[in-house]
């Protein structure tokens, strides 16, 4: 029990987990409001993990249904590795946001809804026939009514603002409102304001205030009787920042660059949702980085192709469908054996498919999606933490075997966040490999070395080692044109089994769990946090589970056949319909079971683990 | 001069240092042996050491051009040789970049890629083989074949209207534009060293024969008989005059150019528009970039030379700026950006 200064008596309740989400129409802020709670419960200290819900539309109407934008974020005392398959908390700004948010809310989950947008044109552009507010249909929940734009409003009176524009901070007295019942500091989101609307002096107070107002709201009213605290989460030591997929991907790049001792070129055409890596490394120009916006995603490729034979660490990045139109000029990279790095941050497909959302279905397209027999490695970050050590290690490969890599993220993992805890650059591994200087003899610019197959790296401005290259089949060694049928065979065979050989040269696949057992939930990318989590609950229920993620996807790790050998069901839940499990299956003729849902949204950790019983029980 | 006042020079390079040991593979009597006779002889005036030379091409008979050249050369795919110069030339400026393309490859699956390098001044040369035909895949239309005409792929004549490839430079904002024609070699050594030594995006027009699917493609009036009338050579701050007496020229009637003979109806040279290279204003430029035979002699020569920041100028620039603003990039720091938090 603790009083406040002028509050009413209230519990307060310690909490390991909550999950809000924050719901609204897309012109209401919902991903700032979102992002603010992140960074100050991640600052806190918490585990944290998010799944931002945007609509394709920048502003369908306002008040409907397809407008209507989301914010998830789970915060923790415990290690967490989802944003949480159900929220605890809706906050909902209009009844749109209520309408398209209920399912997912569970019985007895609290709703706090601002009571002021439920008129009769919101409620009728939502679609309801009468208002949920006032009928029973709400009565499996919690609900706080909370007159947030009248309230709002009136915290403001007397700024010089127009109405509308009042009305576009409400989404900070939410914010406010959420920080006192998690009983969080606005100190992070009043350093914010100032920073973002220091120039407007105006905006700032009227944010300020706002925030404040909502927090004050909270303290004061008799709406709510507990407050609630979730402990900081016992992280392994070192300094941690809040990052997205995103951003560490483009982290990841610009530290690649400093690893390999290279300049950093980034080509791109702007897509959802990989567009953000484009304007973060736009913003590194005083790190040399030199970033392209090219006419399209062919040009974007070419450039990057071009850029990696001046001797550059070069990538380009984009989603499927800009992977589509890059694919003539990535055999290209694969015929002249250059070292470039292919980001797909994937989307739903096909075509233009459902372009804010999540899918894994370009797996197949990563690895066999080009013309003849043009093999490359494609590596995919689990989390959006690990999206910096996977930029890393796929600018390792490129650079170590003379290779263009395919890097697949994700629209969940990229714009997904967590705490992340922040390397220092004396960490970081050489990836660092030579230019070729002149020798004595002819240049060979197809020779290899024995280990790696890998062929040499000259730049133009050597001199001495001018020579050819391009997309027609090269002479072995001296790298002239040949049409030579025996020559084809070989330089194929070449290609191909240096990309064979990489598997020597990246971890194992390792298994949580038992070394063998019932059941292997095997599964790559952004799934790794329901995967995991499911595996847990399941072990925690004494089931014989186990679960393995593959970052590298071609080739698989040497071990991935001894493993998925080694348990009596082999389950591969994909964000696609089987992609994984028909090369797995290909591969090493295991009998796995694909389950594969495309719904563009992240896995529920339930469903995985109701299908692994399910298995359990029909096989035991 | 004497010996004492000429700096320490390198070993100059010859003709011959240019020339690769591979067998030339174009049809015997095909223009592009000339292109490539024509480059190699030029290519040691510009003094620049040969490693710093890198020659790109797309995929037609004229993409085989890098395997002839002993330089640093990149054969590419079909259309796209632009991209990979633009991506070159943006990480390592230093170097000097010929593009080698085909009216197909620059016009038709290149065509967005030729109108952005040339609105960005990507600092390159763009040499363009124009033959009006395939020639690599064995006969079919191009973007700058007659309209009507009778192609493996369009038997009954073409239905599609050709472009005017100098119109669509300077609508680009290309900032050197010529034409020139392969059987005019001393011509041709003259465009492409003023194309070479300008700063920024140059495309080139070269009028090529491919004797096998388009034989004669150009010669009504390129032939050695005819072409004094039949063309007009463009120079600098001269009255556009042609004709074998040297007594035609160009008048412009408002926006409209006409043919006038000097000493008929009045007409004197003084009459005659004179071309200007530098002009900053493309309109002149356009006005020569659609006049074509039979209508109009065909200009050859500069239409175009204007000085811009060259696109790696521009890049290179903003890099510096952001240094001079806030120090050399500091990778420490950036890893962490924005709030961050100690776990004892
Ligand atoms: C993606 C792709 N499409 C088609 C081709 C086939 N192709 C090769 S060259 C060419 C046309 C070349 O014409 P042009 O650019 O005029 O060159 P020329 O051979 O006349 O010098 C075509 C269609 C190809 N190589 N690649
Ligand atoms: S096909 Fe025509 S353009 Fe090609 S090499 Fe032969 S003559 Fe020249
Ligand atoms: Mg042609």
């Amino acid at each position: 029990m603790t009083t406040t200064a002028q509050g009413p008596e209230r519990e307060v309740r310690e909490l390991d987990r909550v999950t809000i989400r924050f719901a609204g129409d897309s012109g209401d802020g919902m991903q700032l409001t979102g992002t603010q709670f992140t960074r100050t419960a991640a600052v806190f200290g918490n585990d944290i993990s998010t799944f931002p819900d945007y609509p394709a539309e920048i502003r369908a109407p306002a008040g409907s249904l397809p407008g209507v934008s989301g914010f998830q974020i789970s915060f923790s005392a415990l290690d967490i590795h989802t944003p949480g398959d159900a929220p605890d908390v809706l906050v909902a700004m209009n009844p749109a946001a209520l309408k398209a948010n209920l399912v997912d809310l569970p019985a007895g989950g609290a709703i706090i809804v601002n009571s002021d947008a439920f008129t009769k044109a919101n409620l009728s552009k939502a679609a309801y026939a009468a208002n949920p507010l006032e009928d029973d249909s709400l009565k499996a929940y919690k609900l706080f009514r909370v007159p947030i734009s009248t309230l709002n409003a009136a915290a403001l009176e007397g700024l010089e603002m127009t109405g509308k524009q009042i009305d576009l901070t409400k989404n900070f007295f939410a914010l406010g409102l959420m920080f006192w019942l998690y009983e969080r500091s606005m100190e992070p989101t009043l350093r914010w304001i100032d920073e973002k609307f220091g120039s407007r002096p105006v905006i700032a107070e009227a944010n300020r205030r706002a925030l404040r107002a909502g927090y004050a709201f909270g303290d004061t009213t008799e709406m709510f009787h507990e407050t609630y605290r979730v402990p900081k989460a016992k992280l392994p030591p070192g300094t941690y920042r809040n990052i997205t997929g995103n951003e560490a991907t483009a982290l990841g790049f610009l530290a690649a660059a400093h690893a390999a001792k290279r300049p950093l070129f980034y080509g791109s055409y702007p897509i959802t949702p990989a567009s953000d890596i484009l304007h973060q490394l736009s913003a590194y120009k005083s790190f040399g980085v030199k970033s392209f916006q090219a006419e399209d995603e062919i040009a974007a490729m070419g450039a990057t192709i071009g850029a990696a034979y001046g001797g550059a660490l070069a990538l380009t990045g984009t989603s499927g469908p800009g992977v589509a139109l890059k694919t003539e000029a990535i055999g290209l990279a694969v015929m002249t054996e250059l070292p470039v790095v292919i980001v797909n941050v994937q989307r739903a497909g096909p075509s233009t498919g459902l372009p804010t959302k999540v899918e894994q279905a370009d797996l197949f397209q990563a690895i066999f999606g080009r013309n003849g027999e043009a093999p490359l490695p494609v590596v995919a970050p689990a989390t959006p933490g690990e999206c910096f050590s996977m930029a890393i290690e796929a600018s390792r490969l490129a650079l170590k075997y003379m290779t263009p890599v395919m890097y697949l993220s994700d629209a969940f993992v990229g714009n997904g966040a967590e705490p992340w805890r922040v390397p220092s650059p004396d960490e970081l591994p050489d990836i660092s490999v030579p230019n070729s200087v002149k020798e004595d003899g002819p240049y060979l610019p197809y020779a290899r070395d024995p280990e790696t197959l890998s062929r040499p790296w000259a730049v133009p401005g050597t001199p001495g080692l001018e020579h050819r290259i391009g997309g027609l089949e090269k002479l072995n060694g001296l790298g002239t044109v040949s049409y030579d049928a025996d020559n084809h065979h070989l330089m194929t065979k070449l290609r191909h089994d240096k990309v064979a050989g990489i598997a020597n040269d990246i971890p194992d696949l390792e298994v949580f769990g038992p070394e063998r057992g019932d059941l292997l939930i095997l599964g790559w990318g952004s799934t790794y946090g329901a995967l995991r989590s499911a595996t847990e609950r399941l072990q925690a229920e004494g089931k014989s589970v186990a679960h393995a993620h593959l970052r590298h996807l071609f080739p698989f790790p040497k071990n991935t056949g001894d493993v998925v050998r080694s348990y009596k069901t082999v389950l591969i839940p994909e964000l696609n319909l089987g992609q994984l499990w028909f090369v797995i299956r290909g591969t090493y003729l295991v009998d796995a079971l694909a389950y594969g849902r495309v719904r563009g949204k992240p896995f529920r950790i339930s469903e995985i683990v109701d299908e692994a019983n399910r298995l359990l029980a029909e096989r035991s | 001069m004497t010996d004492m006042l000429t700096p320490a020079e390198p070993t100059k390079l010859t003709r011959k240092d240019f020339v690769a040991e591979q067998e030339v593979r174009w049809c015997p009597g095909c223009g592009d042996y000339s292109i490539l006779a024509q480059t190699q002889k030029v290519m040691p005036d510009f003094g620049v050491p040969k490693e710093n030379i890198v020659f790109i091409s797309g995929i037609g008979c004229s993409g085989r051009l890098p395997y002839y050249m002993n330089t640093y050369g990149f054969h590419s795919i079909h259309g796209r040789a632009p991209t990979l110069a633009t991506g070159l030339k943006i990480a390592r400026p230093e170097l000097m970049i010929w593009v080698a393309t085909g009216d197909g490859d620059a016009l038709s699956i290149g065509g967005n890629h030729f109108l952005h390098s040339m609105r960005r001044n990507v600092d390159f040369t763009m040499v363009m083989h124009n033959n009006r035909i395939y020639g690599l895949t064995k006969g079919q239309t191009s973007p700058t074949s007659e309209f009507g005409k009778r192609t493996k792929s369009t038997p009954m004549g073409s239905v599609d209207r050709p472009v005017m490839p100098l119109t669509l430079a300077l609508a680009a904002e290309a900032t050197f534009v010529a034409r020139t024609v392969d059987t005019h070699t001393e011509h041709m050594q003259q465009t492409l060293e003023a194309a070479g030594r300008h700063r920024g995006a140059s495309y080139v027009e070269v009028l090529q024969n491919c004797n096998i699917f388009n034989d004669g493609a150009w010669r009504e009036f390129t032939e050695r008989d005819v072409r004094d009338d039949r063309m007009l050579v463009l120079e600098h701050g001269k009255p556009l005059i042609f004709g074998k007496d040297r007594n035609k020229g160009i008048r412009l009637r408002g926006l409209h150019p006409e043919v006038v003979t000097i000493g008929e109806d009045g007409v004197t040279e003084a009459d005659l528009a004179v071309h200007d290279q530098y002009a900053e204003d493309p309109y002149l430029a356009l006005i020569l970039s659609r006049m074509f035979w039979p209508e109009f002699p065909v200009p050859v020569g500069i239409l175009r030379e204007v000085d811009r920041p060259t696109y790696s100028d521009l890049v290179d620039a903003q890099i510096e700026q952001a240094i001079a603003k806030s120090g050399p990039g500091d990778l420490a720091k950036a890893l962490l950006a924005g709030e961050t938090w100690t776990v004892e």
